[in-house]
């Protein structure tokens, strides 16, 4: 079977690049870990992968904000190549610095300007903070609308993640906004208790407007969120794996296996 | 040249955590009057620069824009009527307050923020300060402001308070001045004994008379004066923190002991009616090292030889191991000095052999009480609470930033650390076997890779050498400085692809002692040259001297073959990396430093690492007697259980923990946090270096300062007995596991503080010995006193021991939060009359002198026990009992879990008499649940699993006390079979959780 190529993309700073190449590849993938200079002096083409993926981490030291000088170099100089990789239908992930960085950059949850409509900005407490969280995404709700985001189908309807930032509380420019992206669908992850239900912190680990963790663009292949699908793709990672049990596979897996499968059609 | 001056601040009605954050920490300082705080970041951009490339630079980089605002002032006008923001109107009861670094301190937004204006496309911005603003609201008077900002918003050590004008704050890019070459030379060869002493003083040497004079004595012979460069080359080199002179040098210890048939078990070799005076010639080889030589273990494969210690992790891989301490900076400069102190030993791995990957942190600090009067610090002291919260901050800057995960930890509370607190920093890493030496060959290049050098941290070395006083902010405040951990990180990803590469021969780390120490330890034996002025700087301005001793952050220096030169150049450029030749490794045995061209230094290497002059010291351990406490023990316990629950030293450190990343690298599986609510406290942590296999590395820690008061022999004894049980706790075996010593005392100088670092020194070697766990590395941090106005006070003497130990397979460790009710709680181990030094009598008021002691050959048997019976899969939980002994053990285990129990104390293995030496009680409730007798395990075992292991458990002290019961109930039946202790387990959380929950 043709095995998608994901390019995890690494600038100063970066730190979540090898668990997250990891997952990858067990979810099928051949991954490559890709400096930002590499890309810019075209020593790697972005066109020759399928899945860009933006790793946590702190990308140059998240100084102004957390993702902002990462976004402004994508943005500044990569905007081409970028922009092709979106327009051949292309998928692009990213996890809680590369959220920020997708947010910053414009490119969540999109428009055809690339301004900036939503941020994540300092948790309410005030700190950086290391949690698990439960999260729901929406395809189990009824009343939901169409979900276009491939990264999510079949997730079970909670899963369990961590999170680990200090600038992880969802807000949007306005109302209209924040109505737009949910009746768009593009609200897929959302912070909630063990069984579900809306959440308080520290369930709701930093006062997230609506509980938002997760966001996709409008056709759903551009997908963002704080949690970090790749510490829990191993049973072990499961911080109640001694009480529980072992499974064989965390609940993060799914998410880049979802990516993986959709990205074998683009090959 | 324009300077502008932006101001970025939260749009009405966005919550400001920050201010939030300050104005708590105003009402912790007991200020009422302050109503609102709120925060404002300031940018100073100079240059070539217009207002409407400023704006620009505003709304793309500076602010958020959905939450945030700014305004605009410049150096020509007031730029009165902004359009984009609000200017702060100026109004009654409002204050505001801007702090800024000092000229010289790193400012790590500089660099990022230039990047991303010239990422843009505009040139033109020459520098970029970043200053912060605090808004007060309410009617604070002039003496409050001042404690507000004295006490919380700036450290005058690394920052200032900016008068309000535009101009840029200090820039450190433009005021420095340029550099002229003079060489300067120090007239010692006529010096007299008190002039060699004022020399050694007045240039922060802290170099003794003999010193001196064998300094004075080797230039004679050459017929020359040194130069500067030299003296300070040569203090560095031969100070206590780079030579261990007192562990390494000659000792007369003396041991009195009161009772003279003490130390029945573990027999110290000294115990004679009239002390004798033993001669130790070299207390590290002749104890911790000792264990080690005479262990003689197959997988210890580089021991006290390189930057960390490194042990054999499989057939592939090695793992190496360091914890070193950052005691003096973090006590005038808490964030600062824990973040280069974290940053400083996570380059020891990465220095270590060819390089390795960090693979997790560790923290230990020793603080003052956080509750302490404000009014009772000495001059020149802050407040234990904001040494604490700076010190947390800078680990989690540092470590998170440098996606390391920080898992295992320890922070301990007493008044003797008010002055001088302990901050241990360790870093674990994994290197392939095949990258575990390094030499450095004749020819090879000297290249610094990494951070500039600037004036930061020059005497760090020295300054960690001497005492504290209260002038230390004034004098040495320049060794303080704070961190660039994405720098470091640069650095890391660019080293790893060398490594791989085999570009380079040998590396070590710039740390204490800067270039003189690296290139020094690396010349040792061939001599080294090296061109001063080729060595990247971060401003014009310093001397040839200055850029030698430079202890700047972030940097590294290789040994690279000429062949293997622009390789690696280039490599390191890909990777946004600064790295320069500077130098040669020559063969002439002489260390040869140059500046444009002159010379201004050559030592012979013989000279600087063979030519320190042994010290004799005098040591001298009297063994004190405490009162001991008389009182009939109360009934019932209940509320002592929660009072040792909120005992700092033994409640939840979660408000800590959270703050770090214990997940990044995905590779931990038993983390600091367990329990149904992830909150409950591990014992160990394990991490799997390689997700791809499941072998584990564990990592633990014991300190128990308080038994070191009573005897250090037995707090060496304990701690290492603490750490190994934690070990075995998580399902670890003593198989592999190897122990790390720091050792953090007051001034060796003085009799009564060495005679107890030598007594705990020779507990480690009987101890370790007999548990069969060598010690791989290490690190003294000596002279933690504190003076003022010459009275000095010194720091309980402290010996952390950091454990590691590979794990064969992590599936099978062992969290110690109750599982199930029904299932069998047991505890392992004999509990003893024991309550010296606990915080059982700390909360009475007492210190005692039954201290907790150790039975190696029985512990050991004990601990390969309960580690074979995890491996059977026997064991539902296991938790270790140290601090608050059995009560506290229990219920942390139940609430953890959030589940009851039903204890019976009757049940407990107890054996009265330690030794002759103890003082008899009777059999009491309370010194069962709380005597912290060591090589004691608390397991959880199902029913169905109780024959097999109690078979496993015969000829070990094990008693089956009671049960998990569904009930969120906890419940001690004392030794009259009537409850001791009932309580809610959500209320004996509750009191654990609290007095550290901070905001």
């Amino acid at each position: 079977m043709a095995r998608p190529k994901v390019l995890v993309l690494r600038a100063a700073g970066t730190n979540c690049d090898m668990e997250t190449a990891f997952a990858f590849s067990r979810a099928g993938a051949v991954v490559e870990r890709v400096h930002i200079n590499q890309l810019k002096s075209r020593a790697k083409e972005l066109s020759r992968y399928q899945i860009l993926a933006l790793p946590g981490g702190f990308s140059y030291g998240d100084d102004l904000a957390a993702g902002k000088i990462l976004a402004n170099e994508l943005k500044y100089t990569l905007a081409d190549a970028l922009r092709d990789f979106i327009k051949n239908g292309k998928l692009i992930i990213g996890i809680c610095n590369g959220f920020q960085i997708l947010v910053k950059a414009g490119l969540l949850p999109g428009n055809s300007n690339s301004e900036q409509e939503v941020t994540l900005t300092i948790n309410d407490s005030g700190k950086f903070e290391d949690r698990w969280t439960y999260l729901k995404s929406p395809q189990s709700t009824v009343h939901s609308p169409q979900i276009k985001c491939v990264w999510i189908s079949g997730l079970s309807e909670v899963i369990y993640l961590p999170v680990a930032h200090g600038e992880g509380k969802f807000m949007a420019k306005d109302k209209a906004v924040l109505e737009r992206l949910e009746n768009n669908g593009q609200v897929v992850l959302r912070y909630c208790d063990e069984k579900g239900n809306p959440a308080q912190y520290p369930d709701n680990p930093n006062g997230s407007e609506n509980a938002i963790a997760g966001l996709s663009d409008e056709t759903g292949r551009i997908f963002g969120l704080m949690p970090h699908p790749e510490r829990h793709s191993f049973g072990w990672q499961n911080p109640r794996w001694t009480r529980q049990g072992l499974k064989k596979e965390g609940d993060g897996l799914l998410i880049f296996r979802n990516g993986v499968e959709y990205a074998r059609k683009l090959i | 040249m324009a300077v502008y001056k932006v101001k970025v601040f939260d749009k009405q009605g966005v919550f400001d955590a920050v201010g939030q954050g300050v104005l708590r920490d105003i009402r912790d300082l007991g200020i009422e009057s302050a109503k609102e705080a709120r925060f404002a970041f300031l940018y100073y951009l100079s240059g070539d620069i217009d207002e409407t490339v400023v704006r620009r630079i505003a709304e793309e980089l500076l602010i958020d824009k959905i939450t945030q605002e700014y305004s605009i002032e410049s150096s020509h006008r007031q730029m009165a009527g902004c359009r984009h923001g609000r200017q702060e109107p100026k109004a009654e009861n409002r204050e505001l307050i801007e702090v800024a670094y000092n000229s010289g301190v790193m400012d790590p937004v500089e660099e990022s923020l230039l990047k991303a204006v010239s990422d843009m496309g505009i040139s033109g911005l020459n520098s970029a300060r970043t200053a912060r603003q605090y808004i007060l609201e309410g009617s604070l008077s002039d003496r409050e402001l001042k404690i507000i900002s004295e006490k919380l918003l700036y450290n005058k050590v690394i920052q200032h308070i900016v008068k309000s004008t535009v101009h840029s704050p200090q820039s450190t890019a433009l005021s420095q001045g340029g550099y002229k070459f003079k060489l300067l030379t120090i007239d010692l060869l006529k010096a007299s004994d008190k002039k060699l002493c004022q020399i050694s003083r007045q240039g922060q040497l802290f170099l003794n008379l003999s010193e001196m004079r064998q300094i004075r004595d080797y230039f004679k012979k050459l017929g020359r004066k040194p130069t500067d460069v030299e003296l300070e080359t040569i203090a560095q080199t031969w100070s206590e923190h780079c030579r261990h002179k007192t562990f390494r040098g000659k000792i007369e210890y003396v041991e009195e002991i009161r009772n003279p048939k003490s130390e029945i078990r573990n027999k110290p070799k000294t115990q004679n009616p009239k002390p004798k005076t033993k001669i130790i010639n070299n207390l590290l080889k002749s104890t911790i090292m000792k264990v080690t030589k005479e262990l003689n273990k197959p997988w210890c494969v580089s021991v006290f030889e390189d930057n960390s210690g490194v042990i054999k992790f499989d057939d592939e891989y090695n793992i190496c191991f360091k914890v070193e301490t950052h005691n003096h900076p973090s006590a005038l400069e808490p964030f600062g000095g824990a973040n280069t102190g974290i940053g400083g030993v996570i380059r020891d791995p990465m220095g270590t052999g060819l390089g390795a990957k960090p693979i997790f942190n560790t923290d230990v600090f020793c603080f003052g009480p956080p509750d302490y009067p404000q009014g009772k610090l000495s001059r020149g002291v802050l407040h234990p609470k904001r040494v604490a919260k700076g010190v947390v901050s800078g680990v989690r800057d540092y470590g998170n930033k440098m996606g390391i995960p920080t898992i295992n930890g320890a922070v301990l509370f007493d008044p003797g650390y008010i002055a001088n607190p302990l901050v241990c920093c360790g870093t674990a890493g994994i290197l392939p076997k095949d990258k575990s030496f390094k030499k450095v060959s004749r020819g090879d290049l000297i290249v610094v890779a990494g951070g500039r050098t600037g004036r930061d941290g020059i005497h760090g070395a020295t300054f960690s050498s001497g005492e504290l006083t209260e002038k230390s902010e004034e004098i040495s405040g320049g060794a303080v400085q704070i961190g660039n951990p994405i720098t470091e990180k640069k650095v890391l990803e660019a080293l790893l692809q060398a490594r791989d590469k085999n570009l380079y021969s040998a590396i070590t780390d710039c740390g204490a002692g800067g270039l003189s120490s690296a290139v020094g330890e690396m010349g040792e034996k061939l001599g080294a040259r090296v061109d001063l002025e080729k060595v990247p700087l971060k401003y014009q301005g310093l001397s040839y001297a200055e850029i030698w001793i430079s202890e700047a952050q972030e940097r590294m220096v290789l040994a690279v073959p000429k062949e293997n030169i622009d390789e690696l150049l280039e490599l390191c450029a890909g990777e946004n990396v600064e790295a320069v030749v500077i130098g040669e490794f020559s063969g002439t045995k002489k260390l040869e430093l140059f500046y444009q061209g002159n010379k201004v230094g050559n030592l012979d290497t013989d000279f600087m690492h063979n030519g320190l002059p042994r010290t004799i010291k005098k040591a001298v351990w009297k063994q004190l007697r405490y009162q001991e406490p008389d009182f009939n023990c109360p009934q019932d316990l209940t509320e002592t259980l929660k009072k040792l629950l909120g005992h700092y030293n033994i409640s939840s450190k979660e408000w800590v923990i959270r703050q770090y990343d214990h997940e990044v690298q995905g590779g931990s599986v038993l983390r600091p946090l367990v329990g149904i609510a992830n909150d409950g406290p591990s014992d160990a942590a394990i991490v799997k270096p390689r997700l791809e296999t499941d072998r584990g590395v564990i990592v633990s820690c014991g300190i128990n300062f308080k038994f070191g008061l009573i005897d250090p022999y037995w707090m060496a004894a304990s701690s290492i007995d603490e750490a190994l049980r934690q070990i075995i706790a998580v399902g670890g075996s003593l198989k592999e596991a190897a122990l790390l010593d720091n050792f953090c005392w007051g001034n060796p100088d003085k009799p009564d503080r060495l005679g107890s670092l030598v007594r705990a020194a020779l507990g480690c070697y009987k101890i370790a010995k007999g548990f069969g766990t060598p010690f791989i590395s290490g690190k003294d941090s000596l002279y933690n006193e504190y003076s003022v106005e010459g009275k000095s006070q010194a720091i309980p003497g402290t010996l952390l021991i950091s454990a590691i130990a590979v794990m064969d397979d992590v599936t099978q460790a062992v969290s110690m939060d109750a599982k199930k009710e029904g299932n069998l709680i047991y505890v392992i181990g004999d509990t003893f009359d024991e309550l010296g030094g606990s915080h059982y009598f700390d909360i009475l008021g007492f210190i005692g002198n039954n201290v907790p002691k150790v039975d190696v050959k029985r512990a050991k048997l004990l601990m390969e026990r309960v580690s074979l019976a995890s491996r059977r899969s026997l064991i539902r939980a296991a938790h270790d009992c140290s601090e608050g002994g059995l009560a506290v053990a229990l219920a942390e285990m139940a609430f953890a879990g959030g589940l009851g129990m039903e204890i019976f104390l009757s049940e407990v293995p107890y054996r009265t008499v330690h030794s002759p030496q103890s003082i008899v009680h009777s059999k009491r409730n309370d010194t069962i649940l709380f005597s912290e007798s060591n090589s004691r395990f608390i397991v959880e075992v199902e029913k169905k699993k109780q024959k097999e292991f109690e078979k496993l458990m015969r000829g070990v002290s094990c008693g089956l006390i009671g049960c998990v019961s569904e009930k969120r109930y906890f419940k001690v039946y004392g030794l009259d079979n009537k409850p001791c202790v009932e309580a809610d387990i959500y209320d004996l959380k509750e009191s654990w959780q609290k007095p550290l929950r901070w905001g």
